[in-house]
């Protein structure tokens, strides 16, 4: 017997409409402080919110995408609280009848593929932003005041750290496919809350559950839950149960910190916004909106499967991110290879998207560069080494490929002269080396080999320095 | 010529006629406002040097021969809780003392580009909760049919300024009675119209399910004249409506006929809960001679029943203070308004700035409504009261299947002494008995003047279904037409 980690989660998806929710401000993120704001959105005396039309659309996509029930009748609901970040007094979310009610994503756990449902999905409004200076002032900028959100709620079915990450990543994965919103947790615009708790099977007790908040990343957040996940359980050990509290997490420290113990459940007053009529949501409608709809990852991955003959697993990875699998098939129309090109973004391209945690589409790389790249490798005009070079040059500077080796030189060498003559100078620099292999130690062509390729500066063409180097030898 | 005196219609014909200019009309009302506001103080702020420039721009239309405006010339008071870039709003409160809004009200847009001359902006109840005008932070508004009276409220200021010749119009708003109780106190015409006709976009809500913009004229023509320029869809308000039945309630050419023409035929039903009632008998004596009145002008007048009536102030005390509690909030002391000047917290900063901004009558409708969504038993009084709306809303549904108009008095209590209700808070609400189920339903309603009773005015109010102006504007110039002829 052990135990078992309990964890639900709530993200805030902000939409990527041009405008806000309520009013025709852009959407747009930052801009100078309190500049996308109108009566509106700053909740001046007798303004009045007209919802947009584009926010419930892309409300109804995200429930279609992940397998939710779009409610024919909905309506907005006011959550009355004070903060300074909240301009009216009230939120504009919606209460007991939700947009989006159930659905569910699938993870694919190392051997099965789990679901994870959904409880509901609602829309509302983001509040503003506070800063707080260091000599005690608060500034509040209401360019975010009004930008339009889902929230959506799973229930309590992750029981690791692990699983919630997977959960998180397809959730952004599909949110992106369909076009609903940048998911940028730098900049907001995907916020991820945790519930988190603890039951020991052994004894049935369970910890209270802790919320956690201010998680700026995935890795984060599965940091936060490891070590919750362990705080619950050593307090479990001691007989002792956690506060019911909101905790933060520290990106410094490595810890969770307390933010505020959770006396009772809070009194939101929710009442409906008599400011704006019901929605009523045709099946046409969603109809339309569910046929405009983009392919979706898992349809892409068949897809891919069948059309470009990649594994299973190839295909997975590459469909994991619309902006990958638009990648790939862009390049594919400049190279007719699609198993190369599936090779190279596997291996050295998602190395660095990996290493500098970055998407495809915030690096210098396009697709026609890397099919360009690939061609000068394939047609042996550099060698396999030289590529990745090029690649991570093209990275670096985004110069095009071809600029790249003319500058540096790199062409590959395939003139028999040329070779010819670097061997010929290692050799002689390399008695010792021609004596160990004569004496059966093949090890040593290895070694002149490399001192040959970095005689030529990595140009010379492998094959045919490694069949001249043989040869050459024999020849003495 | 008392330019004062003479009707939005007269006037508006003498300005097309070149008889008077525009700065003609603003200088008389400019000059009465000099005389009577020292006494009546119907007004929170005016507007002259504004009011001066319109008129000038008018005037030099006229000589351009352009294409006038349906309200052009016409002086006007705006109730102070209608925002205005030219003016400050206050609501009446300490809270919004110093407030300026960027923006114009929709209403007000459209006043401006009909060619009407925004005179001022006219005392209220704090953020429209009163039926006296007395919870004004601003002091209060003397009625001018009685100085020692209440001018009515909320819209105290807009009533009483039409009364004492300072404007020829003015706009009040109405959520519970707030146009028809003060229309009735001095002696005027106020229209409330359906809920949707007339844009609430920049009009600081106080129930705003409720909560309705319109009219006061000293007759019924120069307030149908008024409503029908302000009536229509904004998209900046999602609750005003596309195209009801009779937006255009008068057209441009309206003549004065005989009563008779407007209600021969017409079909009125009079609540008998209205008799049934504790209500004062001299009240129910005059809605009697005023139901004479239509018989001899030629209308079927028929006993109807409203069953829920009796419950129409306790629903409309539930959901109007619950909408004030969540309404109010915005007023924080963060962004606008009034911040106390000692806090240290952010909730000492709300607390400190609410307590000191706000008057008692608004303090404790929010904390009453506060409780009435709270959750438990608050939220179950909530629940029933959303019930008993839908229960009143269909009584009056039965009774326009039938009836073209319903009859009531406007206030069962007689215009009070200023002074009177301020230690009593409760006896002000029996006010609005007859007229806040009106906005409970969203149905359109006037007060017209229908005599004295011991001196005091009384009004009557026309209820008509909704969207169905144009009767109750038919009934009221009728009744009007009728009470001069010496019926």
């Amino acid at each position: 017997m052990g135990y078992k980690t309990i964890i639900g989660l709530e993200i805030h998806v902000e939409l990527a409409t041009k405008t806000k929710m309520f009013c025709s401000c852009t959407n747009a993120f930052g801009g100078e402080a309190n500049t996308h704001c109108c009566p509106v959105c700053i909740g001046l005396p007798g303004s009045m919110p007209v919802i947009n039309k584009t926010a419930i659309e892309y409300a109804i996509r995200a429930g279609i995408g992940f397998n939710s029930s779009i409610n024919a009748k909905t309506k907005m609901d006011r959550k009355n609280y004070f903060y300074a970040d909240l301009v009216k007094g009230y939120q504009i979310s919606q209460d007991d009848i939700p947009i989006c009610e159930g659905g569910y994503i699938e993870i694919e756990m190392q051997d099965n593929i789990k679901k994870i449902h959904l409880q509901r999905i609602h829309i509302e409004e983001d509040t503003g932003k506070l800063t707080h200076t260091t000599d005690g002032d608060t500034l509040i900028d209401y360019n975010r005041s009004g930008v339009p959100l889902i929230e959506i709620v799973t229930k309590p079915e992750m029981n690791t750290p692990e699983e919630a990450r997977l959960f998180l990543e397809k959730l952004r994965a599909t949110l992106k496919y369909i076009g609903v919103s940048d998911c940028k947790m730098e900049e907001g615009s995907l916020r991820c809350d945790v519930n988190i708790n603890v039951v020991d099977l052994e004894t049935g007790a369970k910890t209270n559950i802790t919320e956690i908040k201010n998680l700026n990343s995935f890795r984060g957040a599965v940091k936060a839950m490891e070590y919750e996940e362990k705080r619950h359980i050593s307090l479990l050990k001691e007989g002792k149960n956690t506060v019911k509290e909101t905790r933060r997490w520290d990106e410094v420290k490595n810890q969770t910190i307390t933010m505020r113990e959770k006396g009772g459940v809070a009194d939101y007053r929710f009442a409906v916004d008599g400011d704006m009529a019901p929605i009523e949501i045709e099946n046409d409608w969603i109809e339309e909106i569910r046929s405009n709809l983009p392919e979706l990852p898992h349809a892409k991955k068949e897809r891919f499967i069948r059309e470009y003959e990649l594994s299973e697993y190839d295909s997975g990875v590459l469909t994991a991110s619309k902006a990958l699998s638009i990648f790939f098939e862009e390049t594919i129309k400049y190279i007719d290879d699609s198993k190369l090109v599936s090779n190279w973004i596997m291996g050295d391209v998602l190395r660095r998207l990996k290493d500098e945690e970055v998407e495809i589409e915030d690096t210098n790389l396009n697709p026609k560069s890397l099919a360009e790249l690939i061609s000068l490798v394939k047609s042996d005009k550099i060698n396999n080494n030289t590529g990745k070079k090029v690649l991570k040059e093209m990275f670096d500077t985004g110069k095009d490929p071809e600029t790249i080796v003319k500058e540096q030189g790199l062409i590959q060498i395939r003139d028999e002269g040329a070779i010819r003559e670097i061997v010929e100078k290692i050799l002689d620099e390399n008695e010792q080396s021609i004596i160990d292999y004569k004496n059966g130690k093949d090890r040593a062509i290895g070694f002149l080999v490399g001192q040959i390729m970095k005689a030529s500066k990595g140009k010379a063409n492998p094959q045919l320095v490694n069949k001249m180097v043989i040869d050459m030898i024999n020849e003495r | 010529m008392d330019i004062v005196k003479l009707s939005a219609l007269e006037i508006r014909e003498k300005i097309y006629n070149k008889e008077l200019s525009a700065r003609d009309v603003v200088k008389a009302h400019l000059e009465q406002i000099e005389k009577k506001e020292k006494d009546i103080h119907a007004f929170i702020s005016l507007n002259k040097e504004e009011a001066l420039k319109s008129a000038d721009k008018i005037d030099s239309k006229v000589r351009n021969g352009e294409e006038l405006g349906v309200l052009v010339g016409m002086t006007i008071g705006i109730k102070d809780n209608i925002v205005t870039k030219d003016s400050k709003t206050t609501c009446g409160s300490k809270m919004l003392e110093n407030f300026h809004s960027p923006y114009d009200a929709t209403v007000i847009e459209t006043i401006k580009k009909s060619d009407g001359i925004i005179l001022g902006k006219t005392n209220m109840d704090e953020f429209a909760m009163g039926s006296s005008t007395e919870t004004s932070y601003f002091g209060d508004t003397k009625n001018p049919v009685n100085m020692e009276l209440v001018p009515g409220g909320s819209s105290g200021g807009s009533a009483a300024s039409v009364k004492s010749n300072e404007v020829t119009l003015s706009l009040g708003t109405d959520t519970g009675g707030s146009i028809r109780q003060p229309a009735s106190y001095c002696d005027v015409v106020g229209i409330k119209p359906s809920y949707g006709l007339v844009s609430r976009y920049g009009v600081v809500s106080m129930a705003n399910t409720l909560d309705t913009v319109g009219v006061f004229g000293r007759d019924v023509l120069d307030a149908a004249l008024m409503l029908s320029a302000i009536s229509g869809y904004d998209k900046k308000d999602s609750t005003s409506v596309k195209s009801p039945n009779g937006t255009v309630i008068i057209g441009k050419d309206v003549k004065k006929v005989d009563p008779t023409e407007y209600i021969k035929g017409m079909k009125i039903g009079v609540p008998k809960e209205i008799f049934m009632e504790e209500i004062d008998k001299r009240v129910q004596e005059k809605l009697n001679k005023a139901m004479k009145v239509f018989e001899s002008l030629g209308a079927h007048i028929e006993e109807v029943s409203l069953p829920h009536l009796k419950y129409g102030l306790s629903t409309y005390h539930i959901i109007s203070t619950a909408e004030i509690s969540s309404n109010l909030a915005r007023f924080d002391g963060v962004r606008y308004g009034y911040r106390a000047k000692e806090y240290t917290t952010l909730d000492e900063l709300y607390v400190n700035s609410r307590s000191e901004a706000f008057g008692e009558e608004v303090k404790r409708r929010i904390m009453l409504g506060t409780y009435y969504l709270s959750k438990g038993h608050g939220m179950d009084y909530y629940k029933k009261a959303l019930k008993l709306r839908t229960l009143i809303i269909e009584d009056f549904g039965k009774v326009f299947k039938d009836q073209d108009i319903i009859l009531t008095p406007t206030s069962p209590v007689l215009p009070f002494e200023l002074g009177k209700t301020k230690k009593e808070p409760l006896t002000k609400d029996l006010t609005s008995l007859f007229t806040s189920p009106v906005n409970l339903a969203g149905l359109c309603a006037m007060s017209v003047p229908c005599g004295t009773i011991e001196g005091l005015p009384f009004g009557l109010q026309i209820i008509g279904d909704k969207f169905k102006e144009a009767n109750i504007i038919r009934a009221g110039l009728g009744f009007e037409g009728g009470m001069r002829n010496g019926l």
